[in-house]
């Protein structure tokens, strides 16, 4: 572990006065760090929240946005969830197939791209929906997807739009 | 009936997110006003007075909620759910990227109406960018004065946390997300204690949802008179309405209680040319359908438990006739299995075994016995399991089978969807 996210593992301790609901900030620091919760990442949460490792995989397999394995640069959610379906998510779906060659899975060969069908992302109104790195993208058409993996294979950041 | 907008008079408004456009539409001058003419018992008074009802699904008066806090000289806190992870719910996405002042100003009333030092908001872990516009909300405030030390230049002093789950529908449960926010996997806690009495850390907690929280705000603006006199006798003011599904413009609509069914429709642009109008689910995923007989329906708490559904957190999502029912219900099914957390038998392995049941229906492999244990797995799971979930999780395939019973026997007559064969036929 840097210092530096050491330092930022502490700091996020001191802003609970309740140690314990620190575990979960830091597992998402860990992860922004390491690119997903590595064993050394399980360990050094316990070490930092004086738990056991046992007690910390507890935590973390519990929740979806904690990630076992890498993931591609830009990790696509796009729900699959009810809205979604009646907007043409399956479209999407197939399309990304397709075009990209993104599959639920890993990342792409390149390291670029990681596909995940996930839950209601509740944005049902925009549907259909996709975080690319938890940032949206909404009304996601194929030819819209189409430009944003553009941009973001030739380097833009994921910066999302706002409703 | 046309729409009401209280909440939602400024979402419009460009920049409303930053501090000096919301201070220019009249932001903050509200808990200002309260902070150094109403005490903490006028606020309550005022909300008690209003009828609020929780926005989040279970509609319990809010005043009466705050009123549960025992006078035991410990540490209050309270606790914001914006945990929202209902499918067809998006309302407090949208308030809290539009308009996460008002939720700033309502938690800080709330705060200060039952006397909470401290005061915390639970996002869900997807909501990364709402949670970098509340902290630069919360910066912002705290800046001027609305927040920290000596509120409004008063003795009154509140610090306001942000937290971020991780992933988990049913943290917005709320003694799951009590779990969740002290660090641990996210499962509901046995009731009583209520989190009145034992909520956060073990002290007396509020939890409300994030739409009724800025609720509070005009609230305490116009008097609980002026909110009561909006809506229905039983649910009173507004609520907004998220429109999704088979229409033309989807979205957050904002009417007074009440409003009949086909009107949000016809706000949200009506069905798409051609369609004709097949079911609704009117509460988010945990409520049961309602068909065309219902489309005149008031859209009230009352009303739609009446008539066997629920109006849940104001999720409403449309079907035309293009959408099977059996495969539709089966996606439902999907994400309640996927949800469950494990700990009540009835649900865990229940939505299991009914996605696996409605998935060979949807196959055209089912039988007509498989309908009768659809509906018997249902009245074995919903009321026998610790929170709600299990009732929520049954409500949908429930009401289907009774509403469409043919389309799922068309399913197994005709080996398959019979309307995908339309389609491709």
């Amino acid at each position: 572990m840097t210092e530096a996210l050491r330092e930022r593992c502490e700091a996020i301790k001191a802003t609970y006065p309740e140690a314990q609901s620190a575990l979960i900030p830091i597992l998402h620091a860990l992860q922004d760090s390491y690119g997903y919760v590595t064993p050394q990442a399980v360990e050094e949460a316990a070490e930092l929240m004086a738990m056991t490792t046992a007690e910390v995989e507890g935590v973390v397999s519990f929740y979806t946005l904690f990630h076992r394995k890498a993931t591609g640069r830009y990790h696509i959610q796009v729900c699959d969830n009810l809205a979604c379906q009646l907007r043409g998510t399956d479209e999407l779906l197939a399309h990304l197939k397709e075009k990209w060659q993104l599959e639920p899975g890993g990342p792409s060969p390149d390291g670029i791209f990681s596909l995940e069908r996930v839950e209601c992302l509740a944005a049902c109104g925009y549907a259909p929906v996709a975080q690319v790195n938890l940032r949206y993208y909404y009304h996601l058409t194929p030819e819209k997807a189409d430009q944003v993996l553009s941009g973001l294979a030739d380097g833009e950041e994921a910066r999302g739009e706002r409703i | 009936m046309n729409e009401s907008k209280v909440l939602l008079a400024h979402a419009d408004v460009k920049g409303i997110e930053t501090l000096s456009v919301y201070e220019r539409h009249g932001g903050y001058a509200t808990l200002k006003r309260a902070l150094t003419e109403m005490t903490p018992a006028d606020v309550v008074q005022a909300v008690l007075d209003s009828g609020l009802r929780g926005r989040g699904g279970a509609g319990f008066p809010t005043g009466r909620k705050w009123s549960f806090l025992p006078n035991d000289g410990r540490e209050r806190l309270l606790v914001c759910n914006a945990d929202e992870g209902e499918p067809g719910t998006f309302k407090d996405h949208f308030l809290i990227h539009r308009l996460p002042h008002l939720l700033v100003e309502g938690m800080t009333l709330a705060s200060y109406a039952i006397g909470a030092p401290r005061a915390y908001i639970y996002l869900r872990g997807e909501f990364l960018q709402g949670y970098e516009l509340l902290e630069q909300a919360i910066a912002e405030a705290t800046a001027a004065g609305y927040l920290g030390q000596h509120v409004c230049g008063t003795d009154y002093s509140l610090e306001l946390k942000l937290y971020r789950g991780a992933g988990a529908y049913i943290c917005g449960e709320e003694t799951a997300l009590l779990d969740s926010l002290e660090g641990r996997r996210g499962i509901p806690r046995m009731k009583p204690p209520f989190p009145a009495t034992a909520g956060l850390y073990g002290l007396p907690t509020v939890v409300n949802n994030v739409e009724t929280l800025c609720a509070v705000v005009p609230i305490v603006e116009h008097g609980g008179e002026w909110f009561k006199a909006m809506g229905t006798e039983k649910s009173p003011g507004t609520k907004i309405y998220s429109m999704s599904g088979a229409l033309k413009r989807p979205g957050n609509y904002e009417f007074e209680m009440g409003v009949p069914l086909s009107d949000l429709i016809e706000a949200a642009g009506g069905l798409m040319a051609g369609r004709t109008f097949k079911a609704v689910v009117p509460g988010g995923a945990s409520a049961a359908y309602l068909t065309g007989e219902h489309i005149d329906i008031a859209m009230d708490y009352d009303t739609l438990a009446q008539a066997g559904t629920m109006l849940g957190s104001g999720g409403v999502i449309v079907l035309d006739d293009t959408v099977c029912i059996v495969s539709f219900t089966r996606r439902a099914m999907e994400f309640f299995r996927h949800e469950s957390c494990g700990k009540c038998t009835p649900c865990r392995e229940g939505t299991l075994w009914m996605d696996q049941v409605l998935t060979r229906l949807e196959e055209g492999i089912g039988t007509e016995a498989d309908l009768d244990l659809l509906l018997d797995l249902a009245d074995n799971i919903g009321g026998r399991t610790f929170c709600a979930f299990g009732d929520a999780a049954v409500a949908m395939v429930a009401s289907s089978v009774r509403l469409f019973r043919q389309e799922y026997i068309a399913h197994f007559t005709h080996q398959g969807c019979p309307l995908q064969k339309e389609r491709v036929g």
